[in-house]
């Protein structure tokens, strides 16, 4: 055991923790017997910036942001692909070209289903 | 400890010390105040830690943000009836031990704008105020003649016994009444445990009378 390689590190450990622990139990010890424990509905606040919270923090919000997140996905994704497919396009087979129509007819539906959700009417 | 044995036995190369002594020591050279401006003086406040006049020279350079973990409050500035409020809560949240340094005239007593209908007569109405600086705004050297001042007042605290600081004492409270802002004044105008009004008419005195503000 004592020739262990590892020993120095065990030691080095049991001094980490020590170092750490300890004024943590000093501080702990020096509070029981000095300095009494004071806890007030103002210490206790949640907010501490001087101002009272007002109401509570479990709110709803009306999550509307995503559906433009989508809409831009279609046209940012369809505009991205489309044009290296238009410049590779003379040179695709049949099958490819019917993946990349399937690809695009995904993208169509996004976009019907989000018309028809009426996201593209500016209100 | 005898002060003549222990200074002897400073000259032999042995250091003593008490736990008081120790605990003190501790105080005194970690005060964090609250990074909390309210008018002027706090622009004097931000010189104090700047470079020039360095406050870090007395360890009080980490201003925090937080009420939680500062233990001084500079009240530097104007305390209008509308901040009031606000100023005694960040008081209340702050941790035990806690001083407060009541910086400028204004904060001492409402100073210029004490005719105004809004502006609070001095902060020591609702908390207790270990250190005033007159001045309008005070220097930097005001400050840490402030600080320094603070800085004896803390070492002269005992740890036990009746003439023990607030923050050691069970019965002694931690909080202070936080006024609300009326209709006409701050309610209620002051702290009665903390400030009551000066005598004005001396016949008055001893008959458990104040005079109004």
């Amino acid at each position: 055991m004592t020739n262990s390689p590892y020993l120095p590190v065990v030691v080095l450990l049991l001094a980490a923790i020590a170092f750490t622990v300890s004024p943590l139990v000093l501080a702990w010890l020096w509070a029981k017997k000095f300095s009494p424990h004071k806890p007030g509905p103002s210490k206790n606040a949640i907010y501490e910036c001087g101002l009272e919270s007002a109401g509570d923090a479990w709110v709803q919000f009306k999550p509307g942001y995503y559906l433009y997140a989508i809409v831009f996905l279609v046209f940012d994704v369809e505009a991205v692909f489309l044009l290296p497919f238009a410049v590779a396009f003379t040179g695709l087979t049949a099958a490819e070209s019917i993946a990349m129509l399937v690809f695009l007819l995904l993208l169509v539906e996004g976009l019907v289903w989000a018309y028809q959700k009426k996201v593209l009417v500016w209100t | 400890m005898d002060e003549k044995l222990k200074v002897e036995l400073g000259k032999q190369g042995i250091f003593t010390t008490t736990l008081q002594e120790l605990y003190n020591w501790g105080r005194r050279n970690s005060l964090w105040p609250l990074n909390f401006g309210l008018a002027c003086c706090a622009i004097e406040m931000i010189a104090t830690t700047m470079a020039r006049y360095d406050l870090a020279r007395f360890g009080a350079e980490v201003f925090r943000p937080s009420p939680r973990q500062a233990d001084l409050m500079i009240v530097a500035g104007t305390i209008t009836k509308k901040m009031a409020p606000q100023v005694v809560r960040l008081y209340n949240q702050m941790a035990e031990p806690k001083y407060v340094i009541s910086m400028g005239a204004c904060a001492i007593s409402g100073g210029p704008f004490k005719q105004g209908y809004n502006v609070l007569k001095g902060i020591d109405r609702y908390i207790p105020v270990d250190v005033h600086i007159p001045g309008c705004p005070p220097r930097p050297e005001a400050l840490i003649d402030a600080f320094i001042t603070l800085q004896k007042q803390i070492d002269e605290q005992q740890l036990t016994g009746v003439g023990r600081p607030r923050h050691l004492d069970p019965d002694a409270p931690s909080e202070f009444i936080v006024p609300q802002f009326g209709p006409h004044d701050l309610e209620p105008p002051q702290n009665p445990d903390v400030w009551r009004p000066p005598l004005v008419n001396i016949s008055l005195a001893g008959k458990n009378e104040s005079g109004n503000d």
